[in-house]
């Protein structure tokens, strides 16, 4: 077994028992925290992969932003940081015989497909370079690009005259 | 290789040979080494943060017409010693009904956020991580240090840290905007989100190419640090002393540690980005005389970060907002856009060329905010009512009870 394997299990290990955690906890802010070593594990997966610009964005976006964003709504509207009643509802049989079924099926496409026996290839030097230049490019995911940008436009002047004070009223 | 043109290189060599002598196998020997460099640099720059302790004391001392630290050994030098053992032998107090895990998690992800940035500082040539996306990880591990502080603040059950731990969220997640906007200048002019690439490209220093995007990095990140004038989190007055009002002993001290440390990390990075880093006479040749220079640069701007420590009073909340999203933000989006459009026109020419140019239009735009802000100043204030109105900041003047309403008080 090589180092990176050790790391790998380790890293898996955490994600999947933080996430365990983070819908077993009666602690609505511990299980914000929970979710925050999720998505850290899922970044260092992403640096194994040598996907530098992925782990750094999710570090980012869940941790610097999701995360706090999270817990200040958890601590602003909740009087009650603790949930009294039962974990589980009802339905959770049928919960975890979905999530059976979806990881049987994942497991079988990604084997059918012969993903785990694709060759492991190097990461360019120039992935970051290739997909900004991809994003502005006519060619590539200029469309996409632009109306992901002018529906956070339209959010963020939603969200300012939401919270407007007017003045003389 | 020799040991002076590659030092690092020759130790980890050294090493490496050693360990592999030793029957590890390759990868294992290449995670050992990394977690050994990583210790390394964490255990050096924390050590450093004993003589900055003492500076800062010194030098707050002299600017306030005090002596400062003079009493342990010469010049007070031993002072940060005595203060350690102090605070070693100070017992930690978990106050009642605190979250105890969490409580004790702040300060390691706070004190985490701000070494994790020396994972990727330039130190000198070929030392420190080379990460294509270096610029973004350097804010991408301030979001540990924020969610350290809203830990710290709210596990400590009590209500001051939990309102200095809010105000200090708001504050940092405000900050860091302009913070991105400025370190993108210096990205966009190197072409290159690598450090090392950076500090590589800067032929000319790229505080001649971008002095106002200088200027917000280094004022967007003492606020993010929050030290005077950005000290709300602090403020004696109103919230006691913060969110770390319930740490004692030595898990107060990482937050000290972090502090000071945030606030010499500030003045590295600012230096990699801006003032050319490693670069110097020689220092290509002998590493470790980049090092220096790197260490004089970084010290210079950290100075610079006292000095306003001791010299500006603190500002309100209203002010503090008000300088990030209505100056700082609208300011830098402005010259991203400008820097990008004329370096789309002047990156042929020579260096000195296009940092003579970038330099003309930094001073123009400063010229005309100034003038902006001037004239935005005089309406303002010929608007400005004589009494404060409800509803307006700074909290209204309560109205004047009437002899009506307070037939005693008027009888007396």
């Amino acid at each position: 077994m090589t180092a990176m394997q050790i790391i790998f299990l380790l890293t898996a290990v955490v994600t999947l028992v933080s996430a365990l955690r983070v819908v077993t906890t009666p602690n609505m802010i511990h299980a914000a925290l929970w979710l925050v070593t999720t998505l850290v594990g899922v970044a260092v997966l992403y640096v194994l992969l040598s996907a530098s610009f992925l782990a750094v964005a999710q570090v980012v976006i869940y941790v610097g932003a999701i995360a706090i964003l999270m817990m200040f709504v958890i601590m602003l509207t909740r009087r009650e940081m603790r949930d009294r009643g039962p974990q589980t509802g009802k339905q959770w049989p049928w919960a975890a015989v979905l999530a059976v079924l979806l990881f049987g099926g994942l497991v079988w496409m990604v084997q059918s497909v012969g993903l785990a026996a694709a060759p492991v290839g190097e990461v360019p030097q120039t992935a970051i370079a290739d997909l900004g230049k991809a994003l502005v490019s006519p060619n590539g995911f200029v469309i996409p690009f632009e109306v992901a940008s002018v529906l956070l436009l339209a959010a963020l002047i939603g969200a300012v005259y939401v919270a407007w004070t007017r003045r003389h009223s | 290789m020799g040991i002076l043109s590659q030092p690092i290189g020759v130790i980890a060599e050294w090493l490496r040979n050693l360990l592999l002598g030793w029957g590890l196998s390759q990868g294992l020997t290449t995670v050992l080494l990394y977690l050994l460099g990583g210790a390394v640099v964490a255990i050096l720059v924390q050590t450093w943060v004993i003589f900055l302790i003492w500076y800062e004391r010194k030098l707050i001392g002299r600017i306030q017409d005090r002596l400062g630290p003079n009493r342990v050994g010469p010049y007070g030098l031993l002072q940060p010693f005595a203060d350690f053992i102090k605070i070693m032998t100070k017992e930690v107090i978990v106050p009642s009904g605190a979250d105890k895990p969490l409580y004790f998690w702040g300060p390691i992800l706070m004190d985490a956020g701000v070494l994790m940035l020396w994972a990727v500082i330039p130190l000198m040539p070929m030392v420190g991580m080379d990460l294509n996306v270096a610029a973004l990880y350097t804010i991408a591990v301030g979001g540990f240090a924020t969610l350290g502080i809203l830990l710290s603040g709210w596990s400590s059950n009590n209500k001051f840290a939990l309102v200095s731990a809010i105000r200090t969220v708001a504050q940092m997640v405000s900050y860091e905007v302009p913070t991105v906007l400025a370190l993108l200048i210096p990205v966009l002019l190197a072409g290159t989100m690598s450090l090392h690439g950076i500090v590589a490209a800067q032929h000319v220093w790229y505080i001649v190419f971008a002095p106002l995007a200088f200027l917000i990095y280094f004022v967007a990140s003492v606020a993010e640090n929050g030290r005077s004038p950005f000290d709300l989190m602090e403020a004696e007055s109103e919230i006691v002393a913060g969110f770390h009002i319930e740490y004692s002993g030595m898990v107060f001290a990482i937050f000290y540690v972090a502090d000071f440390l945030h606030a010499f990390t500030i003045g590295a990075l600012a230096a990699v980005l801006f003032l050319g880093g490693w670069r110097g006479p020689g220092a290509e040749s002998f590493p470790l005389l980049g090092f220096v220079y790197l260490w004089i640069k970084a010290f210079a701007v950290y100075f610079v970060g006292v000095w306003v420590r001791g010299t500006v009073p603190r500002v309100r909340v209203d002010q503090l907002m008000n300088f990030s999203w209505k100056f700082l933000t609208p300011l830098a989006l402005i010259l991203l856009v400008l820097t990008a459009v004329l370096d789309h026109f002047v990156f042929g020419l020579g260096a000195w060329t296009r940092a003579l140019s970038h330099l003309l239009m930094n001073i123009v735009v400063a010229v005309a905010v100034l003038r902006y802000l001037e004239h935005h100043e005089k309406v303002r204030a010929s608007r400005r009512p004589m009494v404060a109105q409800p509803g307006q900041y700074p909290v209204a003047r309560p109205p004047r009870p009437t002899v009506a309403e307070n037939p005693t008080e008027a009888a007396s």
